[in-house]
């Protein structure tokens, strides 16, 4: 124990993607199938209007809040893509990225010994940022047998008097999974139930292929309990901007504006005046990237079968989630020996929590022929094996 | 199949039109038959009109063939508007591409030639002197940064990091 750190820094372990950042770094003529970032550069006319804005001199902290253009449309376009209206004044923060809005919502409404349940597999993050909130995470598991879907039955196992809050992705990151209305009325009367606070985390909900994203937001009663987190990341290619943003309802956002101010102060204005553009006249910029993704996830899906690894067809993010149970190793076996004997870079499953054992996450965020050559070596490392 | 996937196929074949029938099937989420089918009805119907690869001349040595840009304004027939006029411009091999124009001139021709002299020689010989050309106003392209969507000096490669969450 190092007596100058705390002791629940000292708790979380380094993240498990790091190994595989560094083996795939020493290595040549990799293909990384293990990149959780769009492959597009941010559309040109976004980075356009933010440089323009910067050689008017648009330099400057802005309010605490975010710029009032960008909360605008930022409500605005959650009204009209995802039916639910928040008021842009009060039910607003714009956040350094997702990942700020996480930490701080997780902040504002913890107290120590409170828990949170996590629906694995998730995001890397989620577990940490509980911990160094003060709270305890408590896993809640999906499996590939349930379609990756949270089900009420694995959320009540969980359920204990310290339960405080939820958190979920959907569409997720690593399995691509997605929660329709009907997967979420069961876990509503749940939630009802033990009075529970919801995280939803919605960064890849422009990433949805079969049906047009459904907001747990926007099922009724559900608003007042839940800080609906999101992004431009994945949508918009501006994953390095670091504009994230929170809606929720008044009493929420206020004390998570309240750490934001000590902390962040701002979210950077540039990522912000960049955002107004994206959600102004980007659209039709973002809906090429995604028909671009989709088509990338009907390629991975039917080779990932043609080549004898089982595998849900994702619904959205950019991720590809198969089983590699039938070759006997474990996810970190298969993933380092991917790498190291067939140069393909993909990142095992249980880095992701509970559930994620077994597979390996495969990141479909990269051109066509990186995948048809990365598929070919794994057919070929697959076969060696079998 | 409905009008969206087609629109998909004939992005996806603007783009790399050597892409097998098998993969475009894959992504699209079709049959091969439907992707083929598809495209044998769509060069029939003249939509999909050729295959050319874009070639980078400049980086051909030895090729120092010219390219020029040429506004003409002509006075359109009664009856046949721009058409004929456009139609005898075409014809000719030397000519790669003829728009109609809206602006100050009304069609913008692009002619190949093996040298600026050669160019000039067509344009005062075989187009100014066509009945219906009023006047001509010739650009000659010095460097191309890019065309049909293509960057010809295209440096970046994937600046992401290589693995991450």
């Amino acid at each position: 124990m190092n007596r100058r750190l705390s002791k629940t820094i000292q708790s979380i372990p380094p993240s498990g993607i790091r190994k595989y950042f560094d083996l795939a770094n020493t290595m040549e003529d990799v293909i990384s199938l293990g990149v959780g970032e769009p492959d597009f550069v941010t559309p040109w006319s976004i980075r356009e209007a933010s440089i323009s804005t910067m050689e008017r001199g648009y330099t400057t902290y802005t309010s605490n809040s975010g710029l009032p253009e960008l909360r605008y449309e930022i409500a605005n376009y959650l009204d009209q893509s995802f039916h639910v209206m928040y008021n842009d004044h009060k039910e607003i923060l714009v956040t350094v990225g997702a990942s700020e809005a996480i930490d701080i919502a997780l902040r504002a409404i913890m107290d120590p010994g409170d828990e949170v349940l996590i629906v694995e597999p998730c995001y890397v993050s989620y577990e940490p940022v509980v911990k160094l909130a003060g709270g305890v995470a408590v896993s809640v598991p999906s499996t590939m047998e349930t379609g990756f879907k949270l089900t009420a039955e694995a959320l009540e196992q969980k359920i204990t008097p310290q339960s405080k809050a939820v958190i979920f992705c959907y569409p997720n990151n690593p399995t691509g999974a997605t929660m329709t209305r009907e997967d979420w009325e069961p876990i509503v009367r749940l939630i009802e139930k033990h009075d529970l606070l919801v995280l939803s985390d919605e960064i890849y909900a422009e990433l949805s292929y079969d049906e047009p994203h459904f907001s747990f937001a926007s099922i009724p009663g559900m608003k007042d309990r839940t800080i609906l987190i999101s992004g431009f990341s994945k949508a918009f290619a501006m994953t390095g901007w670091r504009i994230g943003y929170a809606a929720g309802p008044e009493d929420l956002i206020s004390a998570m504006t309240k750490i934001h101010q000590y902390t962040m102060l701002c979210a950077p204005i540039m990522g912000q005046w960049a955002a107004v553009e994206a959600l102004r006249s980007g659209m039709r910029l973002k809906d090429e990237m995604v028909m671009s993704y989709r088509q990338r996830r009907n390629y991975v899906s039917k080779a990932f079968q043609q080549i004898g690894l089982d595998c849900l067809v994702p619904e959205g993010a950019f991720y590809a989630f198969p089983s590699i149970r039938f070759t006997g190793l474990t996810s970190d076996q298969f993933a380092e020996q991917l790498i190291t004997h067939s140069r393909v870079a993909a990142v095992p499953g249980h880095v992701f929590g509970q559930g994620g054992e077994g597979h390996i996450r495969c990141s479909y965020a990269t051109s066509m022929e990186n995948l048809e050559k990365a598929i070919e070596r794994i057919d070929q490392f697959l076969r060696l094996r079998t | 199949m409905k009008k969206e996937k087609i629109f998909e196929l004939l992005v996806l074949l603007e783009q790399d039109a050597r892409q097998s029938h098998e993969k475009l099937a894959m992504m699209l989420d079709l049959t091969i038959e439907e992707v083929k089918e598809a495209i044998d009805r769509l060069e029939k119907e003249k939509v999909i009109l050729r295959y050319p690869a874009l070639i980078n001349w400049d980086k051909i040595q030895g090729d120092d063939n010219v390219t020029a840009m040429i506004d003409v304004k002509v006075t359109p027939q009664r009856d046949k508007g721009f058409d004929e006029i456009a139609e005898r411009i075409y014809r000719f091999p030397e000519v790669k591409s003829v728009y109609l124009m809206s602006g100050a001139y009304d069609l913008s021709v692009t002619i190949e030639g093996k040298t600026v002299r050669e160019v000039a020689f067509f344009v005062s010989q075989k187009l100014a002197t066509l009945d219906n050309v009023i006047s001509t106003a010739t650009h000659f392209i010095l460097k191309t940064y890019k065309h049909d969507g293509v960057v010809y000096d295209q440096q970046d490669g994937d600046r992401r990091m290589v693995v991450s969450p």
